[in-house]
């Protein structure tokens, strides 16, 4: 088999994991959800103009000094202790030395050898199974800025002339997450990253955004022969690392495709060159960037402009003690409070409408499953052909809430629900004032009923003679003619009951 | 200590500084002797003297989370060589052959 294989002669993954165990490690930038960055007071809004959101500091200018953003350390340290990290009593920051315009001062501020979060866990569900994941470290840099590459191919830095660059993200604050080897398959890689992504969502310190940038992954992969029975386990391969992978799909496809690609070079007694790749979203392959052998001389040192941090034990425990409920804490409690499943808490979640179910349920629904239904079956998809989030729709939880006990006290059907639906998105007010102003009420006046009832019976003699003869099916047709008249605006069991007592069968 | 004249050629090129042949052969000694006289430091650092990467000694000096005016597009690119649809314009970054 030729090294220069294309995709389609790999062999079969299952082949490969049989023979080969995955070491996965995952290192995830987040940017802190800060108002202004790191070392200055530059706002941090994404899409803004470029080179309108820099100043001094954060474009390295002569005589500018960086003071640390207080909410960002704050953040930072949220995120340690959520993920069960020991929060370094003292530590300082660091400059990282490399020539590239990302960074106009020809260093990055990072954390080295002193990170603010070390040795902690993620637990992470996967079919049913909790895979651990440890956290070797989490520590405090900044961001760089955005090149664009002019004069090559699809904006690639391989032969472009020159770039142009835009520094209105450098100096907004990130944490780097980096797990220990222990992730054993791209199921658990993806799998990881969604978590951490809940889990940081869940603190409100970033908008976890991985399409603008502001969550990204790169996944060290590397392979080693499965032992044996009886044998120890092998020592770690050489590893690769794939940077910025932007989507939990590419996390999963970057690993496997890492995973293949490997195997067939030790299948051929080739070795696995230590080197960064890049993942190519459209093909779905990675490719080699640039050689590591220079670049990893950093020559960090303690960034002198700079003061260590020194937290104490006390604002430690205060930030614990704020930490808001996470969400593994919170799938158990749903599921034991609401008597949902695991697989509605995915589905909710995916469509971006957990919250607003639990607040539906929290305004007075008639029930856990009647807030999920509305919300996943209806309003999700509303949201979607509207192209808004959930949350952006005009109704509110209580409005939905108000929804399910109108239609659990019998006075709307799933029908005329929607129809509430329709004018509350439609601005025309709450769901009673939409029920009031279009008449949706199930109409449960006698007399408008009765005489439909008895219009129905008179329109089909024959059929109303089976009903009296004991075929109590056969009243079916009745009761849609009578839902007809009454624009269906009716309750069909009631409906069903009152011809039945009409025709003196009941 | 001790620094030769392989690893003055090699932090020139981390630096990005062309450096001629006889300019090594020159600077090489000379770091040499700074780094010495430097080192000395270390005979009166006992075991019980933390280094030292600060000048005061101060902890936790923070700032608000606050935004404040920025930089106007054009005052930031005022004193960049070379500017292009409001970014800073910077000469290829990859050599063609790399």
């Amino acid at each position: 088999m030729s090294t220069a294989a294309p995709a389609s002669a790999l062999p079969s993954y299952d082949d490969v994991i049989a023979r080969y165990e995955p070491v996965i490690g995952l290192e995830t930038h987040v940017e802190l959800g800060t108002v202004s960055k790191m070392f200055c007071g530059c706002a941090t809004a994404f899409g803004a103009e470029p080179n309108t959101q820099v100043c001094p500091v954060c474009l390295g200018l002569p005589g500018s000094l960086p003071v640390v953003n207080e909410a960002a350390v704050r953040f930072a340290v949220l995120i340690g202790l959520a993920l069960h990290c020991d929060i370094a009593p003292w530590c300082r920051f660091a400059r990282k030395n490399y020539f590239y315009p990302d960074m106009p001062k020809n260093f990055q501020i990072s954390q080295y050898d002193e990170p603010l979060c070390t040795d902690g866990y993620l637990d992470v569900e996967v079919d049913g199974e909790i895979h651990r994941v440890g956290i070797t470290r989490v520590h405090m840099e900044e961001d760089t800025g955005k090149s664009l590459h002019v004069g090559g191919s699809t904006g690639r830095i391989h032969g472009a002339t020159h770039s142009l660059v835009d520094y209105n993200r450098a100096g907004i604050p990130l944490v780097e997450i980096v797990t220990e080897p222990d992730v054993r398959s791209p199921e658990v890689a993806r799998a990881y990253v969604d978590e951490l992504r809940e889990l940081i969502r869940a603190l409100g310190v970033s908008d976890v955004r991985m399409e603008q940038g502001s969550l990204r992954c790169d996944a060290n992969v590397s392979l080693r022969r499965r032992p044996a029975p009886g044998e120890p386990d092998a020592p770690f391969g050489t590893r690769t690392e794939t940077k910025n992978l932007n989507s939990l799909r590419s996390v999963e496809r970057a690993v496997r495709y890492e995973i293949s690609r490997q195997s067939v070079l030790l299948d051929d007694g080739e070795r696995i060159i230590q080197e960064t790749r890049h993942f190519d979203e459209s093909v779905g392959r990675t490719s080699s960037g640039r050689s590591k052998e220079e670049a990893t001389d950093y020559r960090y040192f303690p960034e002198p402009d700079l003061t260590p941090l020194a937290l104490s034990a006390e604002y430690v425990d205060e930030l614990r003690a704020s930490l808001p409920e996470l969400p593994a804490a919170r799938r158990v409690r749903l599921i034991a409070e609401h008597g949902y499943s695991a697989r509605d808490l995915v589905d909710m979640r995916n469509a971006g409408v957990l919250d607003l179910v639990e607040q539906t349920v929290a305004a007075g629904a008639a029930n856990p499953v009647a807030a999920r239904k509305w919300w996943l079956n209806e309003l999700a998809r509303r949201a979607a052909d509207a192209a808004v989030a959930p949350a952006d729709l005009v109704i509110t939880p209580a409005d939905v809430a108000r929804i399910t006990v109108l239609i659990a006290g019998g006075e709307l059907t799933d029908a005329l629900a929607r129809k509430v639906i329709d004018g509350v998105l439609a601005g025309e007010g709450t769901p009673d004032e939409v029920v009031s102003g279009r008449g949706l009420a199930i109409v449960a006046d006698d007399g408008a009923l009765t005489a439909a009832v008895d219009a129905a019976i008179a329109g089909a003699p024959d059929i109303a003679e089976k009903v009296r003869g004991g075929k109590l099916n056969a009243v079916g047709p009745l009761v849609g003619a009578v839902m007809k008249a009454m624009k269906g605006q009716a309750d069909p069991a009631g409906i069903r009951a009152l011809l039945l007592e009409r025709l003196g069968v009941s | 200590m001790g620094i030769t004249r392989d690893e003055v050629a090699h932090l020139a090129r981390l630096a990005r500084m062309s450096v001629t042949d006889a300019e090594l052969d020159a600077l090489a000694p000379q770091l040499e002797a700074i780094l010495s006289a430097v080192a000395r430091v270390a005979e009166v650092a006992a075991a019980d003297i933390p280094p030292t990467s600060h000048a005061v000694p101060l902890t936790n000096v923070f700032r608000p989370d606050v935004a404040r005016p920025s930089l106007s597009a054009a005052d930031a690119l005022a004193g960049a060589p070379a500017a292009e649809d409001g970014r800073f314009r910077v000469p290829r970054i990859l050599d063609p052959d790399e």
